[in-house]
């Protein structure tokens, strides 16, 4: 293409989505974009977020209007040098379909990358995606969630990364069996989950109970780290929801759970339908109120947070980081304070408990800075 | 992503699972495994529609083939729950209802209420529903909103595989008798269905679709074509709201008031007879409590009132389709502002 012209298309968050919807156009047509700028708003079935432009250039065409259900990978507009003619914008147009339409016939039979290993007598589930040298990076997610959490980071992590997002033992896809459920526990069902797929070293992200874990991995085998993301992490101060975690254990049904899920977000409209139906299938499976129960008596035993790491975190030498949500409902944002080290906060204005999905974008390009350093 | 499975298959898969966890659950019916104890052949049928195979194998001593006799052997499902097992007793075609009725509605659902809630009658009675298997008048009921008239009685109509598998996991588990309906036409559908066991609780209704314009509430095999034309019409414009309600006793009248009251449009799918339905229950339902949010007649799509035919050609025009619900849609639709 002589005008240098490319696509922006929809994204494709997390295994499950097949299609989605263009919500709300943020650039117009003449507007320069560049990585990293909001193109626009996108609602899945699960959660709406922005999505942001990935090349630079001119916006020549918006192709699809707000409003309209498209399936991944469709095309949302065309971006260029500005010296393209309308003529060229058409053709680029009309072959982007064409290819698209003829891929879409191949795509009926595209397998998900999950996979399952067996670490200490457990299965645990994972998603690889990416396939780069060097240190990969491995995304643990929290309480009562699963590796679906990272929906809008991993594909974008694994541009440049090979990267695993893992069901935590009693949680999405893996084995529903705890022994204790501690800390400690995940931690060393981490590192065997490492050592199983012969990862000698990761960068580690780690969100809520999730960041707890990785940091008392950091501490216990510290060859194995090569930087820290905590997230709204556990493990910095005493102080959980507890009303919250025992709400979510008890929640039965849609109208209990919705309110609680709504305390993870900031704009609790990004709690769907589709989200909620989604957190009581796995509540329902036998077992799962056991483990939550067991990891809520043991990590949250009478109502504090029992493992403290703040203070050995001064003394890391691994690169560490900390992101809040400054709204954050279940662990108080000012953990994040005072941390002293060599530790880099970031607290995000608009964000409850989970940043990394509210504000993903640049949640996901503070994991590639921690990752490339 | 989970594996995925047939109807069929999570039907099968949450019976062995019960029966493995809990060695009181027992299955019985006529042709469960089918030839069993006929020199040289075992699990011959596994049901008539093979929804049972394997099962006699595995489980030998919970597994019983019956008599040709429902009125025998559903009597004897039902005193063996009023006396310490967990039953699954399957009745085949819904349609054989009436020579087992009286250990139903008159014995069965209620014991509990009779005996000063001393007794329990954990049964689940599992049976076949609906047209499309060019089956004729006699194998091609709907008939649960029979059942559902019955004070005593839970009534769970499934509409997928996932729903199924969680939904009789939870009949099994539960300690009232369980009237069960299985749409024959949904046994080859697959979707993702989780491998370890799980429950959906009853009373409370599946959100499929969620839309501003009209409320669809559909059960069973119907669910599947109202989301069908739900999504037809999203790409018209029209934003429908789908429900699938799981249980027809209880009844989830919240989740259906709750979505009438914000889209003020109502449409009813229901593969039954339109009188004395589930149909026309749930009508009632919103014209009584929810009548000031209504905005347009509340629409049925329904059966006619006549026997299912038997010609393949009529019985196509007889039950309902995705288009016949877009039609209903359209018609009560919220204009479009000039």
């Amino acid at each position: 293409m002589s005008a240098n012209l490319k696509a922006i298309v929809m994204p494709k968050w997390g295994l499950a989505m097949q299609e989605g919807m263009l919500a709300k156009w943020h650039i117009e047509e003449g507007a320069e974009v560049k990585p990293g700028l909001e193109v626009c708003d996108i609602e899945t079935s699960k959660i709406a977020n922005a999505m942001e432009a990935s090349v630079a250039g001119r916006v020549l065409r918006r192709v699809a209007s707000e409003g309209t259900m498209l399936p991944v990978g469709a095309l949302l507009a065309v971006v260029g040098d500005s010296a393209a003619s309308a003529e060229e914008v058409e053709r680029f147009i009309a072959k982007f379909e064409e290819e698209f339409a003829a891929a879409a016939e191949e795509r009926g039979a595209e397998e998900p990358a999950d996979r399952k290993v067996e670490v200490g007598g457990r299965q645990i589930n994972y998603v690889k995606l990416g396939n780069a040298e060097g240190a990969p990076i491995i995304l643990v997610h929290g309480f009562g969630a699963d590796l679906n959490s990272w929906m809008f980071n991993q594909p974008q992590l694994a541009e440049s990364h090979t990267t695993y997002a893992l069901d935590l033992p009693g949680h999405g896809q893996s084995d529903k069996k705890v022994r204790k459920g501690s800390i400690e526990e995940f931690a060393d069902v981490l590192a065997g989950f490492m050592e199983a797929l012969g990862i000698p070293r990761t960068h580690l992200v780690g969100q809520s109970l999730g960041g707890a874990i990785i940091l008392k991995l950091a501490l216990d085998h510290p060859e194995k780290v090569a930087s820290l993301t905590l997230i709204s992490s556990a493990g910095l101060g005493e102080d959980i929801n507890m009303a919250y975690v025992e709400s979510f254990i008890r929640a039965a049904g849609r109208k209990d759970l919705k309110p609680e899920l709504e305390k993870l977000f900031a704009d609790p409209s990004l709690v769907s339908r589709d989200m909620i139906n989604d957190v009581l299938k796995y509540k329902r499976m036998d077992g799962v109120e056991e483990v939550l129960k067991a990891i809520a008596g043991s990590a949250f035993a009478g109502g504090k947070q029992s493992l403290l790491l703040r203070e050995k975190l001064r003394a890391i030498k691994t690169p560490v980081q900390v992101i809040f949500g400054a709204k954050d409902q279940i662990i108080p944002a000012r953990h994040a304070e005072g941390l002293g080290g060599n530790v880099k906060v970031k607290v995000i204005p608009e964000a409850s408990h989970m940043p990394h999905m509210e504000a993903a974008p640049e949640v996901t390009r503070l994991i590639l800075d921690m990752a490339k350093q | 992503m989970a594996r995925k499975l047939s109807f069929r298959n999570a039907i099968n898969e949450a019976l062995a699972q019960e029966m493995e966890r809990d060695s009181s659950v027992i299955l019985m019916g006529e042709d469960v495994s089918g030839g069993t104890g006929s020199p040289g052949e075992t699990d011959a049928w596994g049901g008539p529609l093979g929804v049972t195979k394997g099962l006699s194998k595995r489980f030998a001593k919970q597994v019983l083939d019956t008599p040709i006799s429902e009125s025998g052997f559903i009597g004897a499902a039902i005193g063996a729950a009023a006396s310490g097992l967990r039953p699954v007793a399957e009745l085949m075609f819904v349609d054989f209802m009436g020579v087992c009725f009286d250990q139903i509605f008159n014995q069965a659902a209620k014991f509990r209420y009779m005996f000063g809630g001393k007794a329990t009658t954990p049964v689940v009675i599992r049976c076949m529903i609906g047209g499309g298997f060019r089956a004729a008048a006699q194998h091609s009921q709907i008939l649960y909103n029979v059942f559902t008239h019955i004070p005593g009685l839970k009534c769970v109509v499934p509409s997928s595989p996932y729903e199924a598998k969680g939904l009789l996991t939870q009949a099994i588990r539960d300690d009232d008798p369980v009237m069960f309906f299985e749409h024959k036409m949904l046994y080859d559908v697959e979707e993702e269905v989780p491998e370890g066991a799980y429950t959906i609780p009853f009373g409370e209704a599946n959100i499929l679709r969620e839309g501003k314009d009209v409320t669809i509430v559909a059960l069973g095999r119907m669910v599947m074509l109202a989301t069908q034309a739900a999504d037809a019409l999203a790409r018209e414009g029209i934003s429908c709201e789908v429900i699938d309600p799981r249980t027809t006793s209880p009844f989830d009248a919240d989740t259906v008031l709750d979505s009438v009251e914000n889209t003020g449009r109502l449409v009813v799918v229901d593969e039954a007879h339109p009188r004395c339905s589930m149909a026309t229950d749930i009508a009632a339902l919103v014209a009584q409590e929810a009548f000031d949010a209504l905005e347009a007649p509340i629409q049925m799509v329904t059966a006619p009132h006549t026997p299912v035919p038997f010609s393949p050609a009529l019985e196509d025009l007889y039950l309902p389709n995705a288009d016949k619900i877009a039609s209903a849609v359209r018609k009560i639709r919220r204009k479009a502002a000039a």
